[in-house]
C-alpha cells in the first residue's frame, strides 16, 4: 500500500490544465515589460535584421495574442445581445412611465437582465483573457420588492453595469471593424495577386484602386504582408481597450463603492454568525437524539439486568449483553458526531485523505479527484471538507443517484470544489438548511456557491473559495 | 507475551492493562506519551506495543510516528496501533512495506474482548490485525473496480476477511463454513485479481492490500 503522494496525483483525471493556460495569457498581455526597449545606441545588444523580425512576429508565437483575437471577434456578438436587451428595457420602461405601476416590470426587468449580463461578462473575461475582474455588486438586503428596487436604483455598481451594457455595441463594433481590417483586410491584400491573374480583364477593382496584374498586384502583397505583421499588435491593443472599458464600468472603485463593500462584509459577517449557529443547532441535536438516547437505553437496561440478574441469570446476562451492544453502538455515534465536528487527520494529511473516509462512507459510488498541489489555509480545507461532505450526505438521503463524483482543484488564488451526481436534482437551499448552511459557510469565506438542481437531474454543486487570508 | 502500552487515557490504560493481565498476559510497562514509549521499548523489547495515535506531545499522529520509528528499529517487535477512529491514510502509511507483526483497531473493537484478544494474540505472534473499517475504506476506494465487481458476494466477504488478517481456520469460523470451502473461495479470488498465489498467510495480507491501493 503506497500512498505516494505522487501516485495519487498521476491517477485522477485533471481539468486543472486551463487556469495555468490562463495564467500564462495573463502575464504574457505586456511584452514591453518583458522586453524592455534599450536606449539607443544598444550597447549590449546589436540589432540585426533576424532580431528585429523575431521581435515583430513574438505575438503569433504566443496563446494570448490568439485569446485576445477570440475576445475581440466576441465583443460585437456580446454587444448586440446586451445593447438590444437594454434598450428594449430601456425604452419600454420609459414609455411606460406615465403610467408607473405597469412600467414597474419592466424596471425591474431591466434591472435583473443588465446584472445577468454583466456577471456572465465578468466571467467572459476570466475564461478568455484569465483576468478576473471583482464583483462591486452587494446582495440585496431589502425583504420586499419594493425595497429591493430602491436597493438597485441606489447602486452606483449596478448604473455602471448599465452603462457598460450599452456601450459594449458601439465597443465592439469599432474592435470587430479595426480587427476586420487588420486580419481580413490584410489576408486579402496577401491573396490578391491571385485573384488577378485569374480576372479575364486583367485589372480589378479594389476598394478605390484598380490593381492591374504584374507589379501593382505584387506591391499589394507586400502591403497586406506588412499588415499582417501588424495585425496581432492591433489585436492586443484591442483587448486594452476592451479592458480598461472592464476595469472602468465593472471592477470595484475604491471610493464610491465602499459603502457597498460594507455592505457585502455585514453579510457575511451575519453569514458566519448563522452558520456557527446552525452548527451548534446540530451539534445539539445529534448528540440530543442520538448518543443521549442511546446512553439512557444503556443504562435502563444495565438497571434492569442488576434487578433480574439473582432471581433469572440467564434473561439478566441477555440483558447485559444488550446493554453492551448498546454501548459499542452509542461509541459508534459519538466516534461520527466528534469527527465531523473536526477532522483531525484534515490537519495532519490534508484534503485528499480526510475526503477519502468521507467517500468510502457514502453508500452512492463515489470518483474523488483532488489537485491541490500548495495546500490552502485551514478555514478554507475545512470548508471544503463541509461542503463535500454535506454534499454527499444529501446525494445519498435524497438524490437517487446511482454515482457521485467530487472534484477540488485549485485555480490561481481560489479554490474550486465541485460535487456532481446523476440523481433526480430538484435540490432547493430555500428547502433543507443543510445547503442553506453551506452557502453561509462559503460566503463567510468570501466565496461563492453555486447549485444547478432542475427536475430529473442532474445536480451540480460548485463552490469556490478565495485561498489568500 | 510481554506487552508495552501507550495510552494517554487513565481510564483506558488501567482498563487494557487490567484486561490483558486477566487474559494471562503480562504487561512490562505503560506510558503516556510517545517520547517515553521508545525509551521504554528500547529498554525491555516485548513483543508487542499497543500504541494509541493521538498522544502527547502534539496530539495529532505522534502514536503512529513513534510506531514507525520502532518498526524501523526493532523490526521483530509486533505493533497494535489503537484509535478513536481510523483512517485509510494512516493504515497505508503503517502498512507500506511490511504487514507482519502489525494491527490497526478500532477502539471500540476493545469492547469485544475476546475478539480483541485474538487480534493482540495475532499481531503478537507475527499476523496482521486491520479494522474491518478500514478495508471497507480501501474496498470503497480501490480504483480497480471492474475485478472487484467480477467477486460474488462471498468471495468479496473472504477478501475483506483477508485483508483484515484472519488465517483460513478464523475466516471459515467467521462465515462458519468449512476450511475446504475457505480455500476454495481464496484459491477463486486470486484468480480472479490475477495475483500470484501464496499460501502464507502475512504475504497473502500485504498481496491483497497492495492490490486493494495501487
Amino acid at each position: 500500500m503506497v500512498a505516494d503522494a505522487s501516485v495519487r496525483t498521476s491517477r485522477r483525471q485533471s481539468d486543472s490544465r486551463r487556469p495555468a493556460c490562463r495564467r500564462r495569457a495573463q502575464v504574457g498581455t505586456t511584452p514591453g515589460r518583458r522586453h524592455p526597449v534599450a536606449p539607443w545606441p544598444w550597447p549590449d545588444r546589436v540589432l540585426t535584421l533576424d532580431r528585429v523580425i523575431r521581435d515583430l512576429l513574438r505575438p503569433w508565437r504566443e496563446a494570448t495574442t490568439w485569446w485576445s483575437l477570440t475576445h475581440v471577434m466576441l465583443d460585437v456578438l456580446v454587444g448586440t445581445v446586451t445593447f438590444t436587451v437594454t434598450v428594449v428595457f430601456l425604452a419600454t420602461s420609459v414609455a411606460l412611465l406615465i403610467t408607473f405601476p405597469l412600467a414597474l416590470p419592466f424596471i425591474w426587468g431591466l434591472g435583473v437582465a443588465s446584472r445577468a449580463m454583466a456577471i456572465v461578462e465578468r466571467s467572459r473575461f476570466a475564461a478568455v483573457l484569465g483576468e478576473p475582474i471583482l464583483d462591486p455588486v452587494a446582495p440585496l438586503r431589502s425583504r420586499s420588492p419594493w425595497g429591493r428596487l430602491v436597493e438597485r436604483g441606489r447602486s452606483g455598481a449596478r448604473w455602471r453595469e448599465l452603462a457598460y451594457n450599452l456601450l459594449a455595441l458601439p465597443r465592439g463594433m469599432l474592435t470587430a471593424f479595426v480587427a476586420g481590417i487588420a486580419w481580413c483586410g490584410s489576408a486579402a491584400l496577401v491573396l490578391l495577386p491571385l485573384y488577378v491573374s485569374t480576372l479575364p480583364g486583367e485589372t480589378a477593382k479594389f476598394w478605390l484602386f484598380e490593381v492591374s496584374q504584374g507589379p501593382a498586384a505584387l506591391a499589394a502583397t507586400v502591403v497586406g504582408l506588412s499588415g499582417l505583421l501588424i495585425a496581432p499588435w492591433v489585436t492586443l491593443a484591442l483587448v486594452r481597450l476592451d479592458r480598461a472599458a472592464a476595469r472602468w464600468l465593472l471592477a470595484p472603485r475604491r471610493e464610491a463603492d465602499l459603502g457597498e463593500q460594507v455592505t457585502r462584509l455585514e453579510t457575511s459577517r451575519a453569514a458566519a454568525v448563522d452558520s456557527a449557529e446552525a452548527e451548534r443547532r446540530r451539534i445539539e441535536r445529534d448528540l440530543h437524539d442520538g448518543a443521549q438516547q442511546r446512553l439512557v437505553a444503556l443504562a435502563m437496561g444495565l438497571g434492569t439486568a442488576r434487578e433480574r440478574l439473582e432471581a433469572d441469570p440467564e434473561g439478566g446476562r441477555r440483558l447485559v449483553a444488550e446493554a453492551h451492544e448498546e454501548a459499542k453502538a452509542a461509541l459508534k455515534e459519538i466516534r461520527d458526531l466528534v469527527r465531523g465536528i473536526h477532522p483531525v487527520i484534515l490537519e495532519d494529511r490534508g484534503l485528499d485523505a480526510a475526503l477519502s473516509a468521507v467517500v468510502a462512507r457514502s453508500p452512492v459510488p463515489v470518483s474523488l479527484s483532488v489537485e491541490v498541489a500548495e495546500r490552502p489555509p485551514a478555514v478554507v480545507e475545512s470548508t471544503a471538507y463541509f461542503v463535500v461532505a454535506e454534499a454527499l450526505t444529501n446525494v445519498a438521503r435524497h438524490a437517487h443517484a446511482t454515482r457521485a463524483a467530487v472534484s477540488i482543484a485549485r485555480a490561481g488564488d481560489r479554490l474550486v470544489v465541485e460535487v456532481r451526481d446523476d440523481g433526480v436534482g430538484g435540490a432547493d437551499p430555500g428547502r433543507g438548511t443543510g445547503l442553506q448552511g453551506l452557502r453561509d459557510r462559503v460566503t463567510a469565506l468570501g466565496g461563492a456557491m453555486h447549485l444547478v438542481s432542475p427536475d430529473g437531474g442532474p445536480t451540480t454543486l460548485l463552490v469556490d473559495v478565495p485561498c489568500a487570508s | 507475551m510481554r506487552i508495552v502500552i501507550a495510552e494517554d487515557s487513565v481510564l483506558l490504560r488501567a482498563g487494557l492493562t487490567g484486561l490483558l493481565v486477566d487474559a494471562g498476559e503480562e504487561v512490562v510497562a505503560t506510558v503516556d506519551n510517545a517520547d517515553d514509549l521508545l525509551t521504554v521499548v528500547e529498554r525491555h523489547q516485548p513483543d508487542l506495543a499497543v500504541v494509541d495515535v493521538r498522544m502527547p506531545p502534539t496530539f495529532t499522529d505522534d502514536g503512529l510516528r513513534a510506531a514507525l520509528q520502532i518498526r524501523a528499529r526493532w523490526p521483530k517487535i509486533g505493533i497494535l496501533v489503537l484509535s478513536q477512529y481510523v483512517e485509510e491514510t494512516y493504515a497505508s502509511e503503517l502498512l507500506a512495506n511490511d504487514t507482519t507483526g502489525l494491527g490497526y483497531l478500532l477502539k471500540d473493537r476493545i469492547a469485544d474482548v475476546s475478539e480483541f484478544l485474538s487480534g493482540v494474540r495475532r499481531v503478537g505472534g507475527g499476523g496482521t490485525a486491520l479494522d474491518p473499517e478500514v478495508v471497507a475504506q480501501l474496498l470503497a476506494r480501490s480504483r480497480r473496480r471492474d475485478p472487484l465487481d467480477r467477486l460474488s458476494p462471498r468471495e468479496r466477504q473472504v477478501l475483506g476477511l483477508m485483508a483484515e488478517g484472519r488465517t483460513n481456520a478464523a475466516i471459515a469460523a467467521e462465515l462458519v463454513v468449512s476450511d475446504g470451502a475457505v480455500e476454495k473461495h481464496v484459491s477463486n479470488i486470486f484468480t480472479k485479481l490475477d495475483l500470484p498465489p501464496t499460501s502464507h498467510d502475512h504475504r497473502r495480507v500485504l498481496a491483497v492490500l497492495r492490490w486493494l491501493d495501487t
